[in-house]
This record gives structure tokens, sequence and C-alpha cells, in this order.
């Protein structure tokens, strides 16, 4: 709404476009009242009320008045930085996230080429085949998942035991349990970054292809030399919504082996829900926000690499 | 607004036809690939109509061997598996229709309209998909409790009305369509409000559909919430009544599970189905920009 100013009545023009832009900035705010009261109450508060309180000792014990406790000044965050099953939970996510975001992106890539790639029929199926555990609530995913992984009667035990392999106990034994957990992960995702990479495969030109082939180059060669590197905003842009939803890993330790055994798939958004489930209501509050620290970090540094590319 | 067309329909491209000779082994890897991500889904429905005997058995059996629908029939008659499934949809519902509405006004001023401390909130807003759900999730059960909503479904569907994606989303789409038809409009008198609700919404159907089915789909599957929430046996949901199951009374009655499970996804598989292409258009419309 761009009042033309002209020269005749100049005045009069600009005392409109004034009063038209108190009007309108008006009317923004009616659009967005109804958001921002959801949003304060239930968002931006909660946010605000959450860091206050990692500098409390609020417990569940004052649920009803959560005004009246004692600042501890940064007692929580000390304690949970010593906690030898914070530190624990904190190397867990770690290794999820350094194994877990490759594994599901090079999965996710290599069905999206395939499908691109080799898949002219049947296209559709292969699509809502490999999203549907995308949509699966993790609890059907886990009723199922631990049948499957089951020491005794589990299918992949069975399967195995047919190759003459006697397979271990996949969530019950330690060495295993944070790998099977980060392997399901990679199964339950890698159908959303297929779809992400699909939709990016699909602006390189086929001519580019074409020409490469022309000149000689490979299969491997047309992937490694036109694909990936006009892939890059797409796979950063994956590995950036992987990663932050990798860093609060919690759904399926929580739902499949609850931390255990001993620790060894305790993940840092557990760990954080145990406390608040304990009642330790303001060291639950610190635990979440080294969390976020932590995806705020590995954002910026996956924006840094993003920029160059665009 | 190029990004918003379906990029991937069903019909061969250039690019496609170029990549078929000679890629008989992609076919394979891909079939291999389908069947270990489909193939838990086929034993969870093979499982749902065996006894729980037979799923205890050692070697596990793959086609059932009395095919019985009695674990269904367990699930509607003995527990209130009707309850559960209306207390998830009615949660969703509310929860989706607060997102679409609500957050496609704010796009729509974000988009359209200049106002002062436009780009600061937008960037706030956004900025809050950053923050992990366990950070608001106790300061949220201490304000819903003193709110007096714990155990309601108000309780339920309250916190999530609102999100940062559904703004992201309905900003990019109503900012791709043209100021000319929204200016055509003013210069004829039309009000912004007339303007939203009768131009632009009607324009914003592929968003509307995305975030609709991404949304009802988030709060069908939610469970941590619900399951902290939602105490008595008549408010809970799908995911948390199975959750409860999987680690309660029902722990060791293996095949209900299975058809319980096959009850909570048997919806969104349905939609799933049918919308697949808003699925997969709403993921290219954040994510290729």
């Amino acid at each position: 709404m761009t009042t033309p100013s002209g020269t005749v009545g100049a005045d009069h023009s600009a005392s409109t476009a004034g009063r038209s832009r108190t009007r309108e900035t008006l009317v923004a705010w009616s659009f967005a009242l109804p958001f921002l009261l959801l949003f304060g109450v239930f968002m931006a508060g909660p946010i605000a009320a959450a860091l206050v309180t990692s500098f409390t000792d609020l417990r569940v014990t004052d649920i009803r008045n959560p005004l009246s406790v004692d600042f501890v000044g940064l007692a929580n965050y000390l304690d949970v930085l010593g906690d030898a099953r914070f530190q624990k939970a904190a190397a867990n996510t770690t290794v999820f996230v350094l194994v877990g975001v490759p594994l599901t992106m090079a999965l996710g890539l290599a069905a999206a080429v395939g499908v691109n790639q080799g898949v002219v029929r049947f296209r559709t199926i292969f699509r809502v085949g490999f999203y549907l555990p995308v949509v699966t609530s993790i609890v059907a995913i886990a009723v199922v998942w631990r049948l499957l992984l089951g020491s005794e009667a589990g299918l992949v035990n069975a399967i195995l035991a047919g190759f003459g392999v006697d397979g271990p106990g996949w969530l019950s034994d330690e060495r295993y349990a944070l790998w099977s957990i980060i392997f399901m992960a990679a199964w339950r995702n890698l159908g959303f970054l297929m779809v992400i990479f699909l939709a990016g495969l699909q602006t390189i030109p086929g001519d580019l292809y074409e020409a490469a082939e022309v000149d000689g180059a490979g299969r491997w060669q047309r992937f490694q030399r036109i694909t990936l590197p006009l892939m890059r905003p797409t796979l950063l842009f994956g590995a950036v919504i992987t990663g932050i939803g990798y860093v609060q890993f919690f759904e399926e330790p929580f739902v499949m082996t609850e931390g255990g055994p001993l620790n060894s798939t305790l993940s840092l958004a557990l760990y954080a829900y145990d406390q608040f489930s304990f009642g330790n209501y303001g060291y639950t509050a610190s635990i979440a926000f080294i969390l976020f620290i932590a995806i705020a970090m590995l954002t910026l540094i996956q924006f840094r690499l993003l920029r160059p590319a665009t | 607004m190029s990004t918003l067309a379906p990029t991937h329909g069903d019909a061969p491209t250039k690019n496609n036809a170029r990549g078929d000779r000679g890629g008989w082994w992609i076919y394979i890897l891909l079939v291999i690939g389908i069947i270990l991500l489909v193939g838990p889904f086929i034993w969870m429905v093979l499982g749902s109509i065996k006894t729980t005997g037979e799923l205890r058995q050692v070697p596990p059996t793959w086609l059932p061997e009395n095919p019985t629908l009695n674990n269904y029939a367990e699930l509607f008659d003995r527990l209130s598996f009707v309850r559960y499934f209306f207390n998830s949809a009615i949660v969703a519902i509310a929860v989706t229709a607060g997102n679409v509405i609500f957050c496609s006004m704010l796009g729509y001023a974000l988009a359209k309209l200049t106002f002062p401390g436009k780009r600061i909130l937008f960037a706030v807003v956004l900025g809050t998909l950053m923050v992990p759900a366990i950070v608001t999730f106790m300061p949220l059960f201490v304000l819903v409790a003193n709110l007096n909503l714990v155990n309601t479904h108000a309780g339920l569907i309250l916190p999530f009305l609102v999100g940062a994606f559904g703004v992201f989303l309905m900003r990019q789409f109503i900012g791709g369509i043209p100021d000319e038809l929204l200016d055509a409009a003013r210069v004829d008198g039309a009000g912004e409000h007339y303007i939203f609700w009768r131009i632009v919404m009607p324009l914003c159907g592929p968003a509307i559909a995305t975030l609709t089915i991404l949304t009802f789909l988030g709060s069908w599957n939610s469970f941590l919430w619900p399951l902290v929430v939602a105490n008595t046996e008549d408010m809970y949901t799908l995911p948390v009544a199975i959750a409860l199951f999987a680690t309660g009374q029902q722990e060791t009655n293996v095949a209900l599970l299975m058809a319980g499970s096959v009850v909570v996804i048997l919806p969104v598989l349905i939609i799933f189905i049918f919308l697949q292409r808003y699925f997969t258009q709403g993921i290219a419309m954040t994510g290729i920009k």
C-alpha cells in the first residue's frame, strides 16, 4: 500500500499515509493477537519460567506456589555437570548424533537417488513404503521392535539362527542397546530425508547428467561431481533438521529401554525427564537449558556451513 | 511459488527415463530396503491376528496358525478403545483447527502487512523452533496444574494450539500470493479481515492441507504430554493407552498390544495414502527454498 507521492497535495497524501499506517499497524496486531496470547502463555512464558527455575531449588512439592522458592545461583548447573549420569547421558547423546545423523543421511540419500534414477513405475509404492515409519506412532513401533529384537522369541535372532549365528540380546545387552536404538532411529527417519532429498534431486537438470555421460563420466563420477555439489544446500538442510531432532533423542529409549541397561541408552532429554518425574524441577530446567545451548551451537555451526553455498 | 507445484508426480520425467537403463540392481536394493522398512508393519498386522501363545513361540511363526479376531474384539469390548480413539480424535482436531486458524492469521500479517516489530516478532517465533520440547515441559505442567486443567481435554489441547512451524509455512505460502489481487480488493473497499477470510484463505488450499496433515499427525502420535496430563482411564489417548498397557497389566499380552498398535496406525495410514502428495509437498515447501 504505497501511496504515489505526487507534487500536488503532497501534505495531504502524507497525512493520509500516516493515518493509514497506524490503521495498518492496528489491523496487523489484531491478526497477531490470538496467536500471541496463546504463544505467550504456553510457549514464551514457559521458556522464561524454565530459565528462571534453573537457578532455583523448585521441587514438585512447591507446585502450588512456585514463586516462593529460593535462588541457588548456578548450583543446579554445577551439580548437573558433575553428575556421572549426566556425563553418561551426554556421551550417549554425542554418539547418537555423530553416528545417527550421517547414517540416516546416507540411507536417505541412497533411497532418494535410487528411487529417482531407477524407479519409473510403482514410484508411489516406494515413497509410501519408505515414509510409513515416519508417520507411525513411536508407541506402536516400540511394540513391534521389542518383539523383533527380543533375545529369545525375536524375529531378528530367529533369522540369524537360520544362518547359524547366535544373536545377542539387542536391547538387554549394554554393548548393543545404543547401537540398536541408533539403527532403529535411522530406520524410522530415513524416509523423511528421502522425501527432502527427492525434492532436491528433481531440481537438478537432466541435461547435466547427459552432458557428463557424453564426456564419459561413470555413474559414480556423475554422483560425486554433479549430484553431491548441487545437493549441498538440501543436504545441509537435512543435516540441520536431523541434528536438531537427534540431539533431543528421547522417544526411542523412553519406550524401548527406559535408558537401560546400565544407562547405556540414557539420553540428555531422557535424563531431564527422569529428574522431572523425581520432582527435581530446578534440576530438570538446568539440564533442559544445557540441551538448548547444545542445539543452538550445533545449529549455528551448521548454518555457518550452509552460508557459502547459497 | 514454483516449489508448490507437485514436483514429483508419478509421470516419468526425462531425468527418470534416462536413469532407467541398466538399473535393475537399483530395483533389487530398493526392494530389499522396502522389505526392511515395511516388513515390521506386516509382521505387526499378522501378529494382531495370532494368539499370544503363538507370538511367544520359539522359533516365531510367519503366518498365523489359527487366525483370530479376538484381540480386536477384546480391545473394543473389554478395554475402552472407543473412548481412547474419541479422546485422540478430539484433541487432534482441536489442535489442528487452532494451528490452521491462528498461524494463518499471523502468517498473513507477517507476509502482507507492514507494522513496527514485524521482523523481531518473526525472529522470536521462529527461534522457538530450536527450543527443545523438554524446556517447556516442566513449566507447562506447573501451569496446567495451577489452572486445574490436569486430566481435562483443555489441558491436553491448550498448550499446542499454536506453533512456530505453522507460522513459517503459512507466511511462506501467503507471501507468494500476488499483491495486485489484494490491492484490487482494497480498492473495492474490502477490509483486511474480509480479504484474509474470503480471498487469502481460499487460495491457501495446499498449504492448509499440509499444515492440517502434519499437525493432526503430530497430535495423534504425541504421547509424553498426554501420558503426564491424563491420569484416569477416561482421559487416555490411544498412544497413552498402548504405552501404559505395554508396561502395565497387559505387558505379557503381546497379541493385544499388536492389535492396539494396528488401531493407532490405521487412521494415519489411510490419511497418508490418500493425501501423501501434501506430505511431500509440505516438506518441499519448507525445505527447498
